[in-house]
């Protein structure tokens, strides 16, 4: 306890955090002593129905380990390649005409290696919708 | 930060528009890169994206190909290491692309060393991949890019780029884990690799941003500049982004506390990627772990040293005990990894010039001998790389008298026998520990070493015990081949272990003059 009372005067920049650190203990222990309160006061009647997985009323069908579809995780995969191609690409594009033709060639660089990736899935047949 | 900008102008000179300059934007200073400081990286990067254009746009896919493909490329990027070495020994270290990487001794010795590992590696996982029937150049691709991530992670001259290498090192990792993906446990290896891999970048890339707020810099030139002028340096902040440092290269080094995802990985990655990982992943970790402890918070050494004491002596103990009561091959070399990096820790933990270099010269050889036991693993482990329990090894000698052979002083160099390159290993960093005045950490080290002979000798022994009638009959019907590339390996790493163990002075001297840029 002393040392933290230490460290935290020694840095005015962990003083300003310990506004968050108290907010979060306040978060926490109210959440606690709620969920705590209603689980001791609430009457509690086991039935086979309050045990299932909760959807919006619905009955849930199958079990948890049911297969699903993969191919828009593919798709989702070659769609984060090319955001982050585009966030690259922005600041680049602002700033072109003083990187000259070196920021050229270093985006031309990386394109490429990007379109490499993308023929290397559409070789491997992920863009066929199956 | 000092109130100015990269390029030097004052804040001010932001908002002021200049000729030709868009609206307040001041003119770009663009670094100079030369590409010839990150040879050997490229040609690993180039030789990658050959490789997935290749399987890519061609029909005919011949397997051995790419494993020569791969093997031409770890050779080159082997001889450009050496043109470095050769030019660094002329003109001496330096920094390359605005000081984010650096040419020295060190990094070239782990630019060296990855080479090999990627040559030997690709020659290992030739004959698996055809005996396991998994198509496709993956193994390669993913082998060459993980090994240039490690290669960046020596050559760093910056936390990012540190943090970088690591990543690349990593992801490429997680995936050849579950490379074997029709085994439920390899699976299951690279799903546990990835949630406790990606944890602990995340806290690693904390620790970063603690030791930029603290020193103004993630450039390890910089952050040394900053605590050498400073006067009292030492703050809660910047401890807590060393130790918060220390804990993410302790997972990628397997050190105890943070081991526990080891032999589970081991266990369930493909033989070959389970080689390489031991080899490659832990020489990376190391190679970032000693220059930023060394060369970068060598001024915090008091406060650093008895936390690597600590971490030394719990590595070398946990690794070495729970290493004898494995029943899986690869359990005991997993648990026996961890107890050989908690003999680099002692090297860490010397904090002095033999210390280094004695963590080099384990790291080599280390890496020739855990090949070649990975290589004999990945031979006895049969179609479907499942038979790894120990009794898989009972009366080896008799069917296979040069493999048991071969896996014998493979084994008895791991336990420090003399006249082989690890005996050399363990007394170069122990001695150091010995300067260091780390008497108790060496004689641990003496201790654990005791312990780890044992189970390296019982595997000894029931390779050599006569085999029963059942056995006989089973190595009649299912004969153990061994394809040319294994045995390649398998001779390579053998007579580099006894013939440098007889010979030390050469590879002795190249760790010795492995020394950082500081």
């Amino acid at each position: 306890m002393k040392a933290l009372t230490t460290l935290i005067a020694m840095s005015g920049f962990l003083r300003e955090y310990l506004t968050v650190l108290v907010f979060g203990a306040a978060a926490v222990a109210m959440v606690g002593a709620m969920l705590g309160a209603g689980s001791l006061l609430r009457p509690k009647r086991a039935q086979l129905q309050k045990y299932i997985s909760y959807e919006s009323g619905v009955d849930p069908v199958g079990t948890g380990w049911s297969q699903s579809q993969i191919r828009y995780y593919l798709f989702g995969l070659l769609f984060v390649m090319f955001e982050v191609e585009t966030v690259f690409i922005f600041p680049w594009a602002v700033r072109l005409e003083d990187l000259g033709l070196f920021g050229l060639v270093e985006m031309v660089v990386f394109i490429a290696i990007l379109a490499l990736g993308l023929l290397y899935a559409w070789r491997k047949g992920v863009l066929r919708w199956m | 930060m000092n109130g100015l900008p990269m390029n030097g102008l004052p804040m001010n000179g932001l908002l002021v528009a200049q000729a030709g300059q868009p609206e307040g934007l001041a003119p770009l200073e663009l670094p100079n890169v030369e590409y010839s400081a990150m040879a050997p990286h490229l040609i690993l990067i180039g030789g990658a994206l050959v490789l997935l254009v290749w399987v890519a746009m061609v029909r005919r896919r011949p397997p051995w190909a790419w494993a020569a493909f791969t093997v031409a490329v770890g050779l080159a990027s082997l001889g450009a290491s050496w043109l470095m070495w050769l030019d660094v020994g002329r003109n001496g270290p330096r920094t390359a692309v605005a000081d984010a990487v650096v040419v020295d001794g060190y990094s070239i010795f782990f630019m060296v060393l990855v080479s090999v590992i990627v040559v030997l590696g690709a020659l290992m996982g030739e004959s698996f991949l055809k005996r396991e029937d998994i198509r496709g150049p993956e193994f390669y691709v993913l082998m060459l890019l993980s090994s240039s991530g490690a290669m960046f992670m020596a050559s760093a001259n910056d936390l990012v780029i540190t943090f970088l290498g690591l990543e690349i090192l990593s992801i490429a990792l997680y995936v050849l884990a579950g490379l074997d993906n029709r085994r439920m446990e390899s699976r299951e290896a690279a799903i546990k690799y990835f949630v406790l891999g990606a944890f602990s970048s995340a806290v690693f890339l904390y620790g970063v941003a603690l030791v930029y707020g603290a020193t103004g810099s993630t450039n390890l030139g910089e952050i040394v500049g900053y605590l050498q002028s400073s006067v009292a340096p030492a703050n809660g902040v910047l401890l807590a982004g060393v130790a918060l440092l220390l804990v993410g290269f302790g997972f990628k080094v397997a050190a105890v506390p943070f081991h526990t995802w080891t032999p589970d990985v081991y266990q369930g990655a493909p033989s070959p990627v389970t080689g390489f990982m031991a080899a490659g992943a832990k020489a990376a970790g190391f190679a970032g772990l000693l220059r930023v402890f060394f060369a970068t918070f060598d001024t915090l050494k008091l406060d650093w040293q008895p936390i690597v004491w600590v971490l030394a002596v719990a590595t070398l103990l946990v690794g070495s005990v729970l290493a004898i009561v494995q029943e899986d091959i690869k359990r005991v070399l997993a648990y026996s990894s961890i107890s050989h990096a908690g003999f680099v820790l002692i090297g860490l933990q010397a904090a002095n010039e033999k210390g280094l270099a004695g963590s080099l010269y384990y790291l080599l050889t280390y890496a020739f001998m855990v090949l070649g036991s990975f290589t004999v693993v990945t031979l006895v482990g049969r179609k479907g790389d499942a038979r790894h329990d120990l009794d898989a090894y009972r009366g080896l000698s008799a069917r296979r008298p040069a493999l048991a052979l071969a896996f014998t002083v493979l084994l008895l160099a791991q336990a420090g026998i003399p006249f082989t390159t690890g005996f050399l290993a363990k007394f170069y960093v122990i001695s150091a520990a010995v300067e260091g005045r780390s008497y108790s950490l060496a004689l641990i080290g003496m201790l654990s070493s005791v312990v780890a002979a044992f189970f390296y000798l019982r595997i000894t022994v029931l390779m050599y015990m006569s085999t029963d009638e059942e056995e006989a009959e089973e190595a009649r019907t299912e004969p153990l081949a061994i394809p040319r590339s294994m045995a390649v390996v398998l001779a390579v790493s053998v007579a580099f272990t006894v013939a440098f163990g007889l010979l030390p002075a050469p590879v002795i001297d190249f760790a010795r003059d492995a020394t950082l840029l500081i």
